[in-house]
């Protein structure tokens, strides 16, 4: 019964959060806090009682925990959720990544806290759903549900850029991009469901029941593309990925740590969960394809990142590059980098989080993003450039963050069936070096443009850096606290890719 | 023997406490930072004691298991070895000393800085240190790795450490992405070994290589290859050693723990470390020696035509470590190792005493601003002296002799008479460098007042330093031989005395021409620099050979020009056609319908035209 209680305490806090808006400032965000805090607990109690490791190894994936009750018995559709490692990995850290948000945005949100608090919690709520539901039509409910308080809150908390940049254009941008894509996703997902009848005559939109269900030749091609290009908008993948600059850039702080840190991996999630093993074949045809449009984004993001001058601009274009790695990783088939991409998830969402939260409160000291007029603040902000260089280096990669083990385990396991495309990603490292230390450099070294000191971090500040900083060192000193959680399910997922080559 | 963590913990305990209390005394953080690192060198002790007395035998220390996904296994191992015991006995041992005079130095640099800059340059000493034992104790590739990687990250901390000058700050960025351009080599090698192999485990690979690389084949070339791309990066050989001249920009202390006496010699290590490889890659371990002789002319070339006292050791640093790999190249791995150990002491020695001249000058570099300290700071002189021997490697008391010596005697007994020549043409240009500085330093007219630095921890090290660099050095031998195999040579005696003598009159030579040439007016010298024809040689010499100049047009500006290009998303620009074709569509749609009669009775009757004809003709 934890199941849905993790899906209906983010929506029922944020409800309340709503209501007492007029009784302060401080009750929705203590409200806000309080569920997401529940929600981190209830995951990481999940964590500690349940056992990811040695399920039993069958064609079916193994759940650990599963939920379901009826919905609309007519066309076989259920309120069915169900919890993997996989996804226990995910809630864990959209619970922690929630309690991040609702505290970034403790000072930095004063006008109509109540709803704001409204809107964040039904994402955190409507994400949990994303990596619950295994009800194609509910896993498309939470999808959509994901992107209107996401909308409003670029649009109504967002900051206003330059160039005609406004935050609502930012938020008709990310609408209309997932929108789009989500219409193609619904279509792919009703053609599973119309194959499945004509095979069977029964309606029913539960995944376990269609992953039997083979779709071969052209048109499981397109129901696959459909999938994975509504996927591909949020990941992002180049070409894709043009509502990603302009969200991050206009969104609140909190916006950014939770676009950057949940959204952005439920695209990941869903071609793991969704994408590959419903289509093994046809993914396995089209992985030459997706692994090209990987590098792509390695490639492509880097140097959008080196020529951007706003700081969270450049943020958001390393996360494109980081993202490729994932997607090589996703379709590269094999286990180890697989395994990878979950570690390299996890960690990105800690250093581009700590990253995000950082330019937020440099917005909050100096009133700008842009890094020209920065310069010379290592000796001027207290801790905070101690904590950006972490982060900075993390986000390139250095060894003992978890970026590294990500990165290098999706290296090493797709070099066997790809040497190439390996070296050709190993050459990204270099490219993300190189941005990320311009990041550094233009903002942190140079000369100070004053000579004031600017007000140091507080405590919760302080707090909220100094354990994202622990959370990055432990995944890079201890990644086994992940790989063991999501060991099985990944192992599943290199099995779908292995099948249909075994068949042939 | 189990204590062996603990040599690594300290230096790490002592990064964190100054990481987390930056606020500290100036004197509680000098304690943290040189304590942690005595008692790192006190366990290097107990621990070569123990190591001794288990009859050499190698110890593995498994930590935890780091990363286990399949037959993908890794732990948290350290392995000690000789090797890795003589590695951990130069880190913490010169480590150490300089730490200790690292905390006077640093004192008298920022006097008029606040304390918080004094915890954070400890602190990333201690961190560095904590890598580079890592980076030596490592007993897989990714272990090892994250040492490596580690070292990097220090070493770019450590020269951008005066934040505020834009030219440090660009010379860490540049020393950064160069290494990392070797790295990314290295990965490549760990990729390919593990593709092979199926394991990371370093000794694992070693005993399995030769049954599963085929010898001479290209994909064990390859491998090998992307190894020495690595080392290379690290230990800024030809043609990545572009970043090591201006890594000079950090505290004096810095570049002699970083950027001579450990990290540099990384790349050493590490093919002496994976000598197996190599050897069956044979044109790879040639070319690791044509690359050590080239970068040592190159390097010595460059020297003789610097005027800044620290770029002259740093290229001299390039062109020992170039003696590293070519003793490499040629198989005498032990050799190679010893001289490791010998440069790290004479070159800390030369390094720290560059930094006492600094301080006691004023923060002059200039070598042609100074001039006759030689009875202002009598100190610096001897180790000058003691210093510039060694790495002149003059004969029988210097420790240099004995090391540099044995590479030259080597590469001339394996056969390899090139290399052997371009060794001794480099050991004459090596004390012309290094008389040149001496001479133009301590010597001639006082050009400025110097005042003597003072206190123990500036003279002790300093002192220490100096007995090694002398034959006492030499004294110590690695214990090798259970992990290194010895070359075998089958020249007799007389030529070996031979060989040694001839180097022993080079390098006297050379001292003689130094003198000629810059002690005294320096007349010749002079008018050779100032005619047309010297000066251009003189400023290609001063730039190294231009390297910097080819690699900006070739590497730099084009990214810079393929970043300006995309200012513009062009993608987001193609893509943002859609929305623009709509609302021209708007704008055209919604300018039709503006109330006006003999519009809309002009498109009616075109309209019912056109549908007319299309029935008629149609």
């Amino acid at each position: 019964m934890i199941l849905p209680w993790l899906v209906l305490i983010p929506f029922i806090g944020g409800l309340l959060c709503w209501l007492t808006e007029n009784m302060g400032l401080k009750l929705p965000r203590y409200i806000a806090l309080a569920s997401m805090a529940l929600v981190l607990v209830l995951s990481l109690w999940l964590w500690a009682t349940g056992d990811y490791q040695l399920t039993a190894v069958g064609d079916s994936p193994s759940w650990s925990q599963e939920f379901r009750i009826g919905w609309i018995d007519r066309f076989g559709i259920t309120i069915h959720l169900a919890l993997d490692g996989l996804s226990l990995v995910m809630i864990m850290l959209t619970g922690f990544l929630g309690v991040l948000a609702v505290g970034c945005s403790w000072s930095e949100i004063t006008k109509r806290v109540g709803f704001f608090h409204l809107n964040l919690m039904w994402i955190i709520g409507a994400v949990v759903g994303v990596f619950l539901a295994i009800d194609l039509f509910l896993f498309f409910f939470f999808w959509e549900v994901m992107l209107v308080p996401m909308y409003f809150l670029i649009a109504l908390w967002g900051h206003s850029g330059s160039k005609g940049n406004s935050r609502i254009r930012a938020a008709i941008k990310f609408f209309i991009y997932t929108q789009a894509s989500g219409l193609l996703m619904l279509l792919s997902i009703l053609g599973v469901v119309f194959a499945h009848y004509y095979q069977t005559g029964i309606f029913t939109f539960d995944y376990q029941v269609l992953l039997d269900t083979p779709i071969g030749g052209a048109l499981g091609m397109v129901l696959m593309l459909g999938f994975f290009i509504a996927f591909a908008v949020k990941l992002p993948v180049v070409p894709l990925h043009g509502w990603l600059p302009d969200a991050h850039a206009q969104a609140p702080t909190a916006g950014s740590v939770d676009l950057a840190g949940i959204l952005l991996k439920t695209a990941a999630y869903g071609m793991l969960r969704f994408a590959v093993p419903l289509f093994p074949e046809q993914s396995a045809m089209f992985a030459p394809v997706a692994m090209a449009l990987g590098l792509i984004g390695i490639y492509y993001g880097a140097v959008l990142a080196f020529s951007q001058t706003d700081i969270k601009r450049l943020v958001a274009c390393s996360s494109i590059s980081h993202m490729g790695f994932v997607l090589i990783a996703i379709y590269s088939g094999s286990a180890l980098a697989l395994q990878g991409a979950v570690v390299l998830m996890v960690a990105h969402a800690f250093s581009a989080a700590g990253l995000f939260i950082i330019s937020g409160q440099l917005y909050e000291r100096l009133h700008t993003r842009d890094m020209r007029e920065m310069g010379g603040l290592f000796g001027r902000i207290g801790a905070l450039p101690g904590f950006a260089l972490v982060f900075v280096m993390a986000s390139l990669g250095i060894p003992g963050t978890g970026n590294f083990i990500g990165e290098f385990l999706i290296l090493f396991g797709a070099f066997e069936s790809v040497p190439w495309v390996v070296v050709i990603a190993s050459g990204g490292l270099v490219l993300a070096a190189v941005y990320s230390l311009v990041l550094m450099h233009r903002v942190y070294y140079g000369a100070p443009k004053a000579d004031t000191a600017l007000e140091g971090l507080r405590v919760r500040e302080t707090l909220m850096l100094g354990l994202l900083l622990v959370l990055l060192l432990l995944t890079g000193f201890f990644p086994q606290l992940v790989l063991d959680v999501s060991a099985q399910s990944m192992t599943e997922v290199a099995q779908w890719f292995s099948v249909p080559s075994s068949l042939q | 023997m189990n204590l062996l963590f603990l040599v690594t913990l300290f230096p790490l305990l002592g990064a964190v406490l100054l990481a987390c209390f930056r606020r500290m005394p100036v004197n509680l953080a000098a304690i943290i930072g040189v304590g942690s690192m005595g008692l790192a060198a006190l366990t290097t002790a107990w621990l070569g004691l123990a190591f001794f007395a288990a009859d050499q035998t190698p110890y593995v220390q498994h930590l935890w298991n780091w990363v286990a996904v399949g037959d993908f296994r890794l732990g948290f191992d350290y392995r000690l070895d000789g090797l890795s015991l003589t590695m951990l006995g130069v880190i913490t041992g010169v480590g150490f000393l300089i730490h200790l005079f690292a905390s006077w130095y640093m004192r008298e640099d920022l006097k008029d800085q606040t304390g918080y800059l004094y915890t954070r340059f400890f602190c990333y000493m201690n961190l560095f240190v904590f890598s580079m034992l890592v980076l030596v104790l490592g007993d897989n590739l990714m272990l090892m790795f994250l040492g490596w990687e580690g070292v990097g990250l220090c070493s770019y901390l450590l020269i951008g450490y005066y934040y505020r000058g834009e030219a440090n700050a660009w010379a860490a960025f540049k020393a950064f992405i160069i290494t990392r351009v070797g790295d990314v080599f290295l990965a490549i090698g760990m990729f390919l070994i593990w593709v092979q192999f199926g394991t990371l485990d370093i000794q694992t690979i070693l005993i399995e290589a030769p049954s599963v690389l085929a010898e001479g084949a290209l994909l064990t070339e390859v491998t090998a290859l992307m190894l020495l791309g690595g080392a290379v990066g690290k230990s800024a050989q030809l043609p990545l050693q572009t970043w090591l001249a201006d890594a000079m920009a950090g505290p004096t202390p810095v570049s002699a723990l970083i950027h001579a006496a450990t990290m540099v010699t990384a790349g050493v290590y590490l093919i002496a470390r994976t000598h197996v490889l190599f050897e069956l890659a044979p044109f790879t371990l040639e070319l690791v020696g044509v690359i050590g002789m080239v970068t040592l002319l190159v390097a010595g070339f460059s020297a003789l035509a610097q005027t800044d006292i620290k770029r002259v050791l740093a290229y001299s640093t390039m062109s020992q470590i170039g003696y590293m790999f070519l003793a490499l190249g040629v198989q005498a791995y032990d050799a190679a190792i010893f001289h490791l150990m010998i440069h790290a002491f004479f070159k800390a020695l030369l390094f720290l005493a560059s930094g006492s001249v600094i301080i006691a000058c004023h923060h002059e570099q200039n070598i042609f601003k100074m001039g006759g300290l030689a009875k202002q700071i009598p100190l610096a002189y001897a180790c000058f002296l003691v210093g510039g021997a060694a790495l002149a490697a003059l004969p029988i008391v210097t420790a240099g002799f004995y090391s540099k010596d044995e590479i030259l005697w080597l590469s001339f007994a394996s056969g390899h008479t090139v290399l052997w020549l371009g060794a001794l043409f480099g050991a004459f240009m090596t004390s012309v460098y290094t008389f040149r500085m001496i001479f133009v330093v301590f010597h001639g007219k006082a050009n400025l007042h110097a005042h003597a630095p003072q206190g123990i921890a500036h003279h002790l090290p300093l002192v220490v330093l100096m007995v090694l660099s002398t034959f006492v050095g030499a004294l110590i031998t690695p214990p090798l031989a259970g992990v290194l195999p010895e070359l075998e040579i089958d020249a007799g005696h007389a030529t070996q005395i031979a060989v040694e003598v001839l180097a022993a009159i080079v390098a006297i030579v050379g001292v003689g021409i130094a003198a000629g040439l810059f002690l005294g007016r320096r007349r010749l010298m002079t008018s050779l620099v100032e005619s047309e024809q010297g000066g251009r040689v003189w400023r290609f010499l001063h730039s190294a050979f231009g390297f910097d100049t080819l690699y900006d047009r070739l590497f730099v500006k084009p990214y810079l020009l393929v970043a300006r290009l995309h200012r513009v998303d062009w993608i987001d620009a193609l893509i943002n056609l859609f929305p623009g074709l709509a609302k021209l569509a708007n704008y055209g749609l919604s300018a039709s319908q503006n109330g006006q009669m003999r519009g809309y009775a002009a498109t009616f009757v075109l309209g019912a035209t056109i549908v007319v004809a299309a029935l008629v003709l149609g």
